[in-house]
């Protein structure tokens, strides 16, 4: 192991260089991770969150694939069930839905239809969510397309550490994870990261500001703006953000104590409304938590419509205001 | 039979099973059609095959077993491919690969167990079959992407082993298949495709599925070894495998071969392919089929006799008798086996689901009541 990487060290960096640590990191560990994409070997891939990794570790392990998405998590799934541990990026989530039939029909059930004799143990990374004026089809935020398959596992970080710890658990997991990363916070923050190897859980998710008034549940970018709210709001309302983090399988056991002491509700999420995850909350707090609820469950979320191109697409976005406005209206309501 | 822009496929038998001696087709017999001991096993496997489709089609229509496709008509291209591999190699079949399933030590109860509806079908890995066979693949095409990425894993393992997929004339049209063709060619990859152009995807002939003159030539936009076979002609096929196989051992890259067949079945069980294609085609794909012609020339090299015919006859009746009991005598697993190998560390917050599903099987137990 390089010399450098003995001892933890912690760096101030941003969620995109947390994804290279990680990579990094889990490169260095085991030498059956490698990783396969496009333009992720020279170039670093678009974001740069492969950046050095194939000068490091040669083509052989950070391979640059031909343009063909399907190929690439097909080749994963291949991959995994030869014995490697394959990272796959798709460069933006835009350009996922070639592989949607590797992964529902091959990837997340080699393990049950072969009864344990086969699995896939696979990490398909993408950037995704909007907010960062990109061309067509780059803002995307589908991940309840995912979350809806049996035997996938969807990730979704939203700060440096979690990206680090998230992505390593994420590698080190035996099934095929989803592991979509918000690139509006690719480089918004530095925080300080402990490259210790340290994985993070992947069934539990992440309590960021504790309160007693309302639960404010959300995931991605979005949690920028809910902890701006959280601050902006402090003497007002006392809230309780979680960062939902593992959107499959989602840690109700957090969510459904949290709503147990504060008695409201407020999801957030940028996804389009129907069928998005906030209805798979919205339903637990309907089927379990009623008696507790003193309002009805809010959902603040991208609308229904095909995501707008970047000159309008602030107007899709969730604005800190717009969730100040939701959780003043779900303090304000009742039963 | 009607074969579509027909190149010259190697052959070295013609339909009656006579050495091909003349014409541009004619080349000089290979090592294996000297072998007696592998063209028995070759024709015996052919011939299990056969006797398998055919029960297998009988316990369809009692409804012992579900919708199943017959090989019948191309044993030769299957029993090729699984005796042209080492064990240690990685086989990615499609669906309509009996004979190699059966070469490479599937046991026949378990196949049964396959198309009986029964997940355990694809969960064992007989001994001789190595552990990085894939299972059967519905989704067309899409073991090709899992055949370049086993095949890529064995290069970056520094292995010696090479993934031979197979697929059918369908697939050949679809993305996945191109795409992978193109990663293999683009990575040098140790795999071989073989087509089995069986000239029928369901009720779609050759000539609207490609305008390409062969199927084998989209692995020239790949920089790829190409080569048409007749995939009636074991020989033929054994020896074209033998040597696709040896080079992508020796590093020397990828292959495609197009086996050209015919089907002579249904597409499975639940297709009735009277609807969409004349007799007298089939008829004539009768004249040229894979096992009458290999039994012919064993038996003009002195290799084959009645006797053994009959004896070997009574063997496979005996086997499948014997299996098909077997298979029977498996029952289904509990219904929480659902749950079982979804993911090895199990979500906690699934743990009503199952709780549920018991619930439901205690409550339709026998019908349940209303």
């Amino acid at each position: 192991m390089n010399q450098q990487y003995d001892m933890a060290q912690e760096h101030e960096i941003t969620l995109v260089e947390a994804v290279n640590l990680a990579l990094h990191r889990a490169m260095l560990a085991d030498e059956s991770v490698v990783m396969l994409g496009e333009d992720i070997g020279k170039n670093g891939g678009v974001f740069r969150a492969t950046d050095g990794l194939q000068q490091e570790f040669g083509f052989a392990r950070v391979m640059d694939t031909p343009l063909a998405e399907t190929t690439i998590a097909g080749a994963a799934v291949g991959m995994s069930v030869a014995g490697l541990k394959p990272v796959a990026e798709i460069q933006f989530m835009g350009f996922i839905f070639a592989t949607l039939e590797h992964l529902v029909c091959h990837a997340a059930r080699m393990r049950n239809r072969t009864r344990g004799r086969l699995t896939c143990p696979m990490v398909l990374r993408a950037p995704f969510g909007g907010g960062i004026h990109a061309p067509e089809h780059h803002s995307e935020s589908t991940e309840a397309l995912f979350a809806h398959i049996p035997g996938l596992r969807v990730v979704i970080p939203s700060s440096p550490a979690r990206a680090y710890g998230l992505l390593l658990a994420a590698i080190n997991n035996p099934d095929p994870v989803i592991f979509l990363e918000p690139k509006r916070l690719y480089r918004a923050e530095k925080h300080d990261v402990i490259d210790n190897g340290e994985a993070l859980p992947l069934d539990t998710c992440f309590t960021l500001r504790e309160g007693q008034d309302v639960t404010l549940i959300s995931w991605g970018a979005c949690i920028k703006e809910c902890l701006a709210v959280c601050d902006a709001l402090a003497d007002e309302v006392s809230i309780e953000l979680i960062d939902l983090a593992t959107i499959k399988p989602i840690d109700f056991v957090t969510l459904e104590n949290s709503i147990k002491k504060t008695g409201r509700c407020v999801i957030v999420h940028e996804a389009a409304k129907t069928c998005g995850v906030g209805a798979e909350i919205a339903a637990y707090v309907a089927e379990h938590l009623m008696p507790y609820c003193k309002s009805p469950v809010k959902r603040l979320t991208g609308f229904d419509t095909v995501m707008p191109y970047f000159r309008n697409e602030q107007h899709y976005m969730i604005s800190e205001v717009d969730i100040a406005d939701a959780i003043r209206t779900t303090m304000a309501a009742s039963f | 039979m009607t074969l579509h822009n027909l190149l010259m496929p190697l052959q070295y038998l013609t339909a009656d099973g006579e050495v091909l001696s003349e014409g541009k087709l004619a080349k000089e017999l290979p090592e294996c059609a000297k072998d007696e001991s592998l063209l028995i096993q070759a024709y015996r496997w052919m011939s299990l095959t056969r006797a398998f489709d055919q029960k297998a089609v009988a316990l369809q229509r009692t409804g012992i077993i579900g919708t199943y496709p017959s090989s019948l008509g191309q044993e030769a291209i299957s029993v090729a491919c699984g005796m042209a591999l080492e064990a240690e190699d990685s086989f990615v079949p499609y669906y309509r690969d009996h004979g190699s399933f059966l070469v490479r030590g599937q046991l026949i109860e378990h196949l049964l167990l396959y198309w009986g509806g029964d997940e355990r079908g694809s969960a064992f890995s007989p001994e001789k079959m190595a552990e990085l066979d894939m299972p059967i693949c519905v989704p067309i095409a899409t073991q090709a992407s899992h055949a370049v990425g086993i095949a890529s894993a064995f290069k970056i393992q520094q292995k010696k082993q090479v993934v031979l997929c197979t697929l059918g004339d369908g697939a050949s049209s679809k993305g996945d298949f191109l795409e992978a063709l193109n990663l293999a060619g683009s990575w040098h990859l140790p795999v071989i495709f073989v087509i089995n152009n069986n000239q029928w995807a369901i009720s779609v002939p050759r000539h609207i599925q490609s305008g390409a003159p062969s199927l084998a030539q989209k692995a020239n936009g790949a920089g790829i070894a190409n080569i048409q076979v007749d995939g009636n002609d074991f020989i033929a096929m054994y020896e074209a495998l033998s040597e696709a196989l040896q080079r992508a051992r020796k590093g020397k890259g990828p292959m495609v071969i197009e086996a050209i067949s015919y089907r002579l079945s249904d597409h499975t069980t639940a297709d009735d392919a009277s609807r969409y294609r004349d007799q007298e085609e089939v008829d004539n794909a009768w004249k040229k089929e894979p096992i009458k012609r290999l039994q012919s020339y064993i038996h003009n090299q002195g290799y084959w006799d009645k006797k053994a015919e009959a004896c070997m006859q009574d063997d496979l009746h005996t086997l499948l008798e014997k299996s098909v009991a077997k298979y029977q005598g498996i029952a289904a697993e509990q219904p929480e086996a659902m749950f079982d190998h979804l993911y090895e560390q199990w979500p906690s917050n699934m743990d009503d689901q199952v709780d549920a599903c018991s619930e439901k099987f205690a409550r339709n137990r026998d019908g349940g009541s209303l």
